[in-house]
């Protein structure tokens, strides 16, 4: 899949380097095979021709493969040149990583967690930073990344050719989770990309959508169901009660979801660190309904001994 | 074919290194330069199987999308531990160590190296670092990878780092030591006769190794020693958020690490420059263009680090200035491998286990080298860096051509360090088993890093499944492929067949003394009045040389051939 700008420049120039690469891998395989077999030895006590070497070839198959390799450095280094300098009039996308998740900011402000969406046939610049490590953007199908450094501020631009959802991934290895922080890019019609940017989403039903919605968000990174991640299990939460670092119990209810969500160190779990982020303008109302709706449907799911969030299970559970 | 012994049975020598002294003390309080190989040679196995059994436990793991064998942070553990166990405690030492040790000395016809204490000394260095590494490994592990990237591995990682850092450090110190003996040996202590071009190629290869050990490991040492300060006592070196600058420690790390790869290639090159013209009865093609490539690759190794940073954000131009300099690093391997090429046409070729993993090595670095060029073109590399091509990539450099050159080694002066032939007909079917191996385990992984797979991941998209089993596959085919030449070889050292003083012929210094050597290695200091590798002027082999001249007057004193 190609599609991006450089998608098919990177591939012509990837697959003249196959070509070359494998015509001398094929040469020097042959040449070694026929040697093996028409000189191999035919009696116990023989030796070979006493040749020293030979000048002429060695300057041949000297400046050869120099003027070769010099071809295919001048092809990659013009790639590069224009991937590095970025056009005047791009789309202008903030994008920050940290342990590990994804959070991207379009120019009217809407915020995303491992989603971006973009326009098709529009230049867009990421000007990326980090939180703590070196995380690394990478799309495959666009054929281009970037390193995501702390303290320094790194773009990378491209322009999407072809509508669709791609696959992108961290690819600088950023400690624990580093393999689970990747998303999608949705590349869109601009119409679509516009009615998008103002705020519609059209899930139907709720609670999918928000099962969808805790991966996104990176959730599931730490609410792990079998109680080891950083934060409680959320299997049997909704309904039941919730031991407080303070010693106080809170029934896990919509308000104190939605609260959890919105600003998570105002009642933290006995046990955990207030280390969740807060949610607040990163997601609709709409969204924390789907998300309330997922939570809502773990009641029946099976509680650790270990990490849950739940002290007691709901009185009425069936 | 080798001819089999048809004379009277062989026998051991009556003295030599082995059972001049026994007892532990005299193998710990050792000097000899034999000596300290074996023991060398014993210790990087050890941690080569340490580093197997990580690099096993990553591959089941891979086995299935969601890998259920491992945790993350079990499996972040295991890469990185294959990695630091693999490449500062096997790769690096490996051929230098064992094979350097043990023959620079007898192929340049000397007694010892020029300093024999400093050599022991280096094994304990080596042992203590290991020993620190080995801490890191049972206390908590390490989870940073082998590169040690700043900030993870000085605030963010929760595994033990520093005794980590500590172990590499002070193992560094072991590589700068047998350098330096290396480089002062080859220029004092070559026999009478014995001219700089008349080295073998393997003291050529061994000497520009030495270079880069030491220029290159310093840095290495001051960079993870400004890391571990950082992480112990918080001093603000590479932590942007006090002030340090990350990249700087990529540059540091880079400008040992990147040489360090051609601490790991040179002395297999070396090994292949000498089993190639053993086993085609040939002199090498072009011995002064290999002998200068091997410094050309020193020299130019230490301009290209940063080709592992196109992506960091470096400068637009320093980065296609390096992409150029990697180009340039490129011909002499290629010159090297046209003239083992070119060595062959007009040989006469036997196919003994030494010369198969010398095929072997000649296919496996072609591919590894080959697929270099994707990587150092910058066009390509903003694609497929950091994917599971560059896995590939560098696993047929390291283990495709250093240690098929490591083992092709083993085999080949096997006789002269034990005194004993391995079995034939298992050999060449072990080659073969690695082989297939190691392709099985490793082709698959540029395929799926060209689909983007990114490396060091514990779980994967499922449309990369196929590919991940195949290399699961190929890497249980691959581990018995290791396993035979390990229990083989040692079976051999106390039960082979004697081999005598030159079973293959070969034309080295090291064949003309006794399997296994004295410990002063030879009766008279040899006189050399022959170039490497010429088997024309060479009597004392038993040969027939073409044209009556040098006809086999006197058959070589075992016997054999």
């Amino acid at each position: 899949m190609q599609a991006s700008n450089f998608a098919g420049n990177v591939d012509a120039l990837f697959s003249f380097i196959l070509m070359t690469t494998l015509f001398f891998a094929v040469l020097v395989t042959v040449l070694i095979i026929f040697a093996a077999f028409k000189f191999r030895r035919q009696s116990a006590n023989e030796v070979g021709d006493d040749v020293h070497g030979n000048n002429l070839l060695e300057v041949g198959w000297t400046l050869i493969p120099t003027i070769i390799a010099i071809g295919i450095f001048a092809w990659g280094a013009a790639i590069y040149v224009n991937y590095r300098i970025a056009p005047k009039d791009t789309l202008d996308i903030y994008l920050v990583g940290k342990q590990w998740m994804w959070k991207l900011q379009q120019p009217n402000g809407r915020k995303e967690i491992n989603e971006l969406h973009i326009p098709v046939n529009r230049n867009v610049k990421l000007i990326m930073g980090s939180e703590d490590v070196i995380h690394n953007f990478y799309v495959p199908a666009f054929r281009v990344k970037m390193d995501v450094v702390p303290g320094r501020y790194n773009t990378m631009w491209f322009r999407p050719t072809k509508t669709g959802k791609y696959h992108f991934f961290c690819s600088q290895y950023c400690g624990t989770n580093h393999a689970v922080m990747g998303g999608w890019v949705t590349v869109m019609e601009p119409a679509e990309y516009a009615s998008w940017l103002s705020g519609e989403s059209g899930d139907v039903n709720p609670v999918s959508a928000g099962e969808r919605l805790f991966t996104q968000f990176a959730c599931n990174t730490c609410h792990i169901p079998n109680g080891t991640g950083r934060a409680p299990s959320l299997n049997g939460v909704f309904g039941g009660n919730v031991l407080l670092a303070d010693g106080s119990t809170v029934v896990a209810d919509e308000t104190y979801i939605r609260e959890s969500i919105l600003q998570p160190k105002a009642k933290i779990v006995g046990g955990y660190q207030p280390v969740m982020p807060t949610f607040q303008g990163l997601i609709t109302e709409e969204q924390i309904l789907n998300l309330t709706a997922y939570i809502k449907s773990l009641q029946s799911q099976p509680v650790p001994a270990k990490g849950a969030g739940v002290v007691q299970a709901p009185a009425g559970k069936k | 074919m080798r001819a089999e012994a048809t004379g009277p049975a062989l026998k051991l020598p009556e003295k030599h290194y082995l059972n001049a002294t026994y007892g532990i003390r005299s193998w710990l309080l050792t000097t000899d330069h034999k000596r300290i190989a074996l023991l060398y040679l014993a210790s990087v196995t050890f941690f080569f199987f340490i580093g197997g059994f990580f690099a096993m436990m990553i591959r089941l793991h891979l086995l299935t999308p969601n890998g259920y064998l491992l945790t993350p942070d079990q499996y972040n553990r295991m890469f990185t531990m294959h990695g630091v166990a693999m490449i500062f405690f096997f790769l690096i030492p490996s051929i230098p160590a064992v094979m350097g040790n043990f023959l620079i000395p007898l192929m340049i016809g000397a007694k010892d190296l020029a300093f024999p204490k400093i050599n022991l000394l280096s094994w304990y260095i080596y042992i203590v670092g290991g020993a620190f590494t080995l801490w890191s490994m049972i206390s908590g592990g390490l989870d940073t990878g082998w590169t040690f990237y700043t900030p993870l591995s000085t605030v963010y990682s929760n595994s033990a780092v520093a005794p980590a850092v500590v172990g590499v450090f002070i193992t560094g110190f072991s590589s700068i030591l047998t350098g330096l003996n290396f480089l002062v040996t080859v220029h004092t202590m070559r026999a009478p006769g014995m001219t700089w071009f008349r080295l073998p190629l393997f003291v050529w290869a061994h000497y520009a190794t030495s270079i880069v050990m030491i220029l290159g490991t310093p840095v290495v040492a001051i960079t993870l020693a400004l890391a571990g300060m950082e992480r112990l006592f918080g001093l603000g070196f590479f932590n942007p958020a006090m002030g340090g600058d990350p990249i700087l420690f990529q540059h540091l790390f880079w400008f040992y690490s990147h040489p360090a790869v051609y601490i790991m290639i040179l002395p297999a090159m070396g090994v292949i420059s000498e089993l190639i013209p053993t086993f085609a009865r040939k002199r090498l093609f072009g011995y002064h263009f290999v002998a200068a490539a091997s410094l050309a690759i020193a020299v130019i190794g230490f301009l290209v680090w940063t080709h592992h940073m196109f992506v960091t954000g470096q400068s637009t131009y320093a980065a296609v200035a390096f992409s150029f300099l990697t180009f340039l690093v490129a011909v002499p391997s290629a010159v090297k491998t046209f003239n083992w090429t070119a060595t062959l046409f007009g040989g006469s070729i036997s196919f003994d286990t030494p010369m198969l993993y010398a095929f072997g090595f000649l296919g496996l670095f072609l591919v590894g080298g080959l697929t270099g060029l994707f990587l150092g073109s910058l066009g390509t590399d903003i694609n497929i860096h950091d994917t599971y091509f560059v896995v590939a990539h560098f696993h047929y450099i390291m283990v495709g051509g250093a240690v098929m050159g490591y083992l092709g080694g083993l085999h080949f002066w096997w006789p002269k360090i034990t005194g004993r032939m391995y079995p034939e007909w298992l050999a060449r079917i072990a080659a073969f088993i690695l082989f297939i191996g190691f392709n099985f385990t490793f082709f698959p992984q540029f395929l799926v890093g060209i689909m983007g797979m990114p490396r060091r991941y514990h779980t994967y998209p499922p449309e990369f499944q196929i590919y991940n089993v195949m290399s699961t596959a190929g890497a249980s085919i691959l581990a018995v492929g290791y396993l035979l030449p390990m229990v083989y070889l040692t079976w051999a050292a106390f039960y082979g067949k004697v081999a005598g003083e030159n079973p293959w012929p070969a034309t080295g210094l090291e064949w003309k003394t006794q399997s296994p050597p004295l410990t002063e290695n030879f009766d008279v200091t040899p006189v050399v009045t022959w170039e490497a590798y010429d088997f024309h002027n060479r009597p004392d082999l038993g040969l027939d040389v073409p044209g009556g001249k040098g006809s086999p007057a006197v058959a070589p004193a075992h016997g054999d051939d």
